[in-house]
C-alpha cells in the first residue's frame, strides 16, 4: 500500500466542509453521496469533488452500489497523523502503573 | 545528549521513583517473564546484540510485534534497545531506541526511561493542526484507528 503523506492529509483537512463531511463518516458509517449531500449545506457536486479530495489524501473510500456511490471513512488514512509522542508517553506511564505492581508482588 | 538528535527528532521521557531496590528493578525491566507481567510477551536476552520481539494483540494495519535489538547491558545502572513497529504500517511507524536508567535513591529506585528518535515532522504538524481545533476530530480518529 502506497503511503500518503502527512501534507496531503493536512491538506485535505484543511476545508471546513470536508471535515464536517468525515466527520460524519467518521460517527455515522458508510453513507451514500446523496446522504452526505443532504445534510452538507452544499451541492452534490461540490460534495463529490470533496470527497475526491478525502480519498485522493486516503482518509475515505467508496464503492459503487446500483447508480449510487457509498463512502465511508478510512481509519489507515490516518496513521501519518498519529501522535506517536503523545501515544508513547500514555503507553509508558500506564506500564509503569503495571511495573509497580508488580515490584510490590515480586520476591524481595 | 547527542545535539544533532535532539534537533532532528524527539524524545519521550517518562520518570518515576520506585521504592524498590536497583537490583530488584533490573530484574523487572530484563527478565522476559517480568517483564511480560507489565510490558509485553517478549523473547528478550540481556545480551548486547541479541534480536527480539515484543509481542501485542494485533491491530488492523499492525500486526502487533515489535522489533528490538539490545544495544546496552549495564546491571544494575542502564538497560537499551531499539524499537521499531513492523507489519503492514511499518512505513508509518516508528523507529527508535528505548533506554532505561535506573539510579539509586534514599527510598529506592529512580527509574527514568527515554524512547528517543520520533521523527519531528509529523508530530509538529499535528500541533499546527490542534489551533484549527482539530483536537476533537482527530480524537476521535484515533479513536477510529484503534478500533476498526
Amino acid at each position: 500500500m502506497r503511503s500518503i503523506p502527512p501534507d496531503d492529509v493536512f491538506r485535505s483537512l484543511a476545508d471546513p466542509t470536508r471535515r464536517a463531511i468525515l466527520e460524519r463518516l467518521i460517527r455515522e458509517g458508510e453513507l451514500t453521496v446523496r446522504a452526505i449531500t443532504d445534510e452538507s449545506g452544499v451541492s452534490q457536486p461540490m460534495v463529490s469533488k470533496h470527497l475526491a479530495v478525502l480519498k485522493g489524501a486516503g482518509l475515505v473510500r467508496d464503492r459503487r452500489e446500483g447508480r449510487e456511490a457509498h463512502y465511508a471513512a478510512q481509519a489507515r488514512g490516518l496513521a501519518p497523523l498519529v501522535n506517536w509522542l503523545e501515544h508513547y508517553r500514555a503507553f509508558w506511564s500506564a506500564r509503569f502503573d503495571r511495573l509497580d505492581d508488580l515490584l510490590k508482588r515480586m520476591d524481595p | 545528549m547527542n545535539q544533532a538528535a535532539t534537533t532532528d527528532t524527539r524524545t519521550v521521557t517518562i520518570e518515576r521513583e520506585f521504592t524498590h531496590p536497583p537490583e530488584k528493578v533490573w530484574r523487572a525491566i530484563s527478565q522476559p517473564e517480568l517483564m511480560a507481567e507489565w510490558l509485553m510477551k517478549n523473547d528478550f536476552k540481556p545480551v548486547v546484540g541479541h534480536r527480539f520481539n515484543f509481542r501485542a494483540d494485533p491491530v488492523p494495519g499492525w500486526n502487533g510485534v515489535t522489533g528490538c535489538q539490545v544495544l546496552i547491558v549495564d546491571a544494575p545502572r542502564k538497560l537499551s534497545y531499539s524499537w521499531a513497529d513492523s507489519g503492514g504500517d511499518a512505513v508509518n511507524g516508528v523507529k527508535t531506541v528505548v533506554t532505561f536508567t535506573l539510579t539509586p535513591t534514599k527510598g529506592g529506585t529512580l527509574l527514568r526511561m527515554e524512547q528517543s528518535g520520533f521523527r519531528a515532522g509529523p508530530d509538529d504538524r499535528f500541533y499546527q493542526g490542534a489551533q484549527y481545533g482539530w483536537q476533537k476530530m482527530l480524537a476521535a480518529m484515533e479513536n477510529v484507528l484503534s478500533r476498526s
